[in-house]
């Protein structure tokens, strides 16, 4: 009898947990929607409104900010974008130019780079590894004077030369690719190298295509990167017809388009720089999560 | 070029102590080690290694940008802009002083914000019984890969003086201020709200006490609101990237671990403060001292939406060095400044390295062995 009781009671406290924590799930449930929808919010209207103000006049721009319904709606501001009363063309143009150069020079550099390092045998090899370390500590905007410095002594101070070179290699892709190197068994390239296999052959046919993960994550921090660079260029030219989309935007918001605040045409050519990003961003996203991760290891 | 790769490689070969087969197998290793490593030495080298030399040596000058920094135009005065920047009494000094002012309060409202934003975003975007998880994992993590100046241009629509924060503000009834031209300091704000002091009339201990050239009422400012559009935009845009790290932090944490502790009739709060936070513990002090390193560095933002204005309010070291180069010929001064920001950031740097050392420990340690090896043979060879 009372053992019966006992068990009764115990089923009981059970049972009362357990419907407890489902009646709880619901509430917790619509908190944690609740959290996620007003993030969402202050995540991403910023980006409609941007999309949405680029199609109202100035007036309405300025007198009806928050709205997301342009009235009237026109394209004014976006064609002259393209008609050339602001150099936007241009600014897209050194843009891409740039961002293809740098992104193939770092592909090919970083790997070339990273296979020495980490599998090559040479004397100084180590130092150059310590050295790369170092220097991914340094912060590239206290360095903005000496290279300056530096790309005029070189006689190449404002042109594509001085804009491109200098973000051929970058330290921080270097260690990506090593890193991921010295993940292949050595094994793999040993039956290649009996077999008679020269080192370019086995980089280049064997290593190479089997690092295709690491690959893509250099080009897309490479093509972010280069993209959205702002202080190399504002250092290495002057000329207007250097300026990248980045540069251009910049400019834009100093006074240059005369009077008013235009926010309609500054917001539609922000938003043409943040298009390609976000394209990329949506198709290969594992890949930027696995930069973002790579980038608090190396620290 | 190909004679220094030749003797490289001869001088190289002894070295490598191996039996006759790997030998022939190996031969040319090295030739092709410095081929490959050719271009990143030449660009690092010439971009990178050199000018933190340069920066250094053109920091002890008196230098306009004419001609070569080692011509005659470049006048050697030792420490001397240093001591403008600390202690000689002037402009320089004042508005040093005032964009570290600037940048401490910049960093210290940013990083722990961005750091609890990231963790709570985490926190909230981890939990299982939610669905489109990955969806909002993506919109908070969108912005830390767009441009910085894009992003400034939309914040600076943001905060115009009708614009978006200004016209929600105004539904509630608040009359928003006019962000971009508001130098008064968020502490000011404060003690004139509490009756405490007034910016007219300042309390007499705090005016006229000066330390470097400002005030210690100026030093006391605060953020000013102009600075504050820039430190929630900065916010905004860098919480996704920590919230990743969290999330990669979180999903390491055994799933026995949280389902023990919901056995044992621990709830929700317990387990966040003796389960998950204590996991987390690393994690945080990795976004921390990032968060550091980064704040020091900001210069997009504010090149965009200040330039210092107003009052000098939004001057940043980093932004101060690139106008006192570019915008006054004033090379030497500008590289002083970048260099005690140098020194600033190696500080954090060296903070983080310490605070991750253990993971870093058995790398190192594995690098040190590999040298003693490389040292020991070659040593051998030269005997």
């Amino acid at each position: 009898m009372t053992t019966t009781d006992a068990g009764t009671a115990h089923d009981i406290r059970v049972h009362s947990a357990d419907t407890q924590r489902r009646s709880r799930l619901p509430a917790k449930r619509a908190a944690g929607y609740a959290v996620l929808f007003v993030f969402a919010v202050i995540y991403i209207y910023p980006f409609l409104i941007q999309t949405a103000t680029s199609f109202k006049t100035d007036e309405q721009a300025s007198a009806d900010a928050l709205s997301l319904r342009p009235d009237p709606f026109t394209t004014a501001s976006w064609e002259r974008l393209f008609d050339g009363s602001v150099p936007f063309l241009t600014w897209l143009g050194n843009s891409v130019l740039v961002t293809v150069c740098v992104t193939l020079g770092r592909v090919l550099f970083n790997s070339l780079a990273g296979y020495a390092l980490s599998r090559l045998k040479f004397r100084g090899v180590n130092t150059i590894f310590v050295v790369i370390l170092a220097v991914l500590a340094v912060p590239g905007v206290v360095l903005l004077i000496p290279k300056f410095l530096v790309l005029q002594s070189l006689g190449i101070w404002n042109t594509y030369t001085a804009m491109i070179v200098p973000l051929l290699v970058d330290a921080a892709g270097i260690f990506i690719m090593k890193q991921f190197f010295d993940s292949i068994p050595y094994s793999i390239e040993e039956a290649a190298r009996i077999d008679g296999a020269g080192v370019i052959r086995i980089f280049w046919s064997i290593v190479l295509p089997m690092a295709r993960p690491a690959l893509i994550t250099i080009t897309i921090l490479s093509f972010q990167g280069s993209w959205n660079e702002f202080t190399h260029f504002l250092v290495s030219t002057q000329s207007p017809e250097l300026n990248t989309l980045t540069r251009g935007l910049a400019n834009l918001t100093s006074g240059q388009l005369g009077s008013g605040n235009q926010f309609p045409l500054k917001l539609a050519a922000a938003l043409v720089t943040t298009i390609p990003v976000a394209i990329m961003f949506v198709l290969l996203q594992r890949f930027f999560v696995t930069g973002a991760n790579s980038g608090a290891e190396k620290g | 070029m190909a004679s220094t790769l030749e003797t490289t490689t001869t001088s190289d070969r002894p070295a490598i102590k191996q039996p006759r087969r790997r030998r022939s197998l190996r031969s040319g290793e090295a030739r092709y080690g410095w081929l490959f490593v050719s271009p990143m030495i030449v660009v690092l080298g010439l971009f990178l290694i050199i000018p933190i030399g340069l920066a250094l040596w053109v920091s002890l000058l008196n230098y306009n940008g004419q001609g070569s920094p080692f011509g005659a135009n470049a006048h050697f005065v030792g420490l001397d802009n240093y001591r403008r920047l600390f202690l000689q009494d002037g402009l320089t000094r004042t508005d040093f002083m005032t964009s570290l002012r600037n940048t401490f309060y910049f960093v210290l409202f940013v990083v722990p914000l961005q750091t609890i934003l990231a963790l709570s975003l985490a926190l909230v975007v981890h939990q299982r019984f939610l669905r489109g998880r990955s969806f909002f994992r993506s919109a908070f993590y969108f912005p830390s890969v767009t441009s910085s100046i894009a992003i400034s241009i939309v914040f600076l629509f943001l905060f115009q003086n009708t614009g978006v924060i200004n016209s929600l503000l105004a539904k509630v009834g608040v009359d928003g201020p006019a962000w971009f031209s508001d130098p008064r300091g968020l502490f000011h704000i404060a003690a004139e709200n509490l009756g405490l002091a007034s910016a007219e009339a300042p309390p007499d201990l705090l005016a006229s006490h000066d330390v470097a050239g400002l005030s210690l009422w100026q030093w006391l400012s605060g953020p000013s609101v102009a600075m504050c559009t820039i430190i929630s935009l900065v916010i905004w845009t860098t919480a996704g990237t920590f919230m990743l790290m969290f999330i990669a932090g979180l999903q390491d944490l055994p799933r026995e671990l949280e389902e023990a502790a919901m056995l044992d009739g621990v709830n929700a709060r317990q387990r966040l403060r003796y389960v998950v936070l204590p996991h987390l513990r690393p994690i945080l002090f990795l976004v921390v001292t990032l968060g550091l390193i980064g704040t020091w560095q900001v210069f997009d933002q504010i090149y965009v939406m200040g330039k210092g204005a107003p009052a000098k309010t939004t001057l940043t070291p980093a932004y101060l060095s690139y106008d006192a180069g570019f915008g006054n010929f004033k090379y030497g001064l500008g590289a002083a400044m970048s260099f005690v920001l140098f020194a600033i950031i190696i500080a954090m740097t060296m903070l983080q390295r310490y605070v991750t050392r253990d993971k870093d420990a058995a790398q190192e340690r594995r690098a040190g062995r590999a040298a003693r090896r490389t040292l020991r043979s070659n040593t051998t060879v030269n005997r």
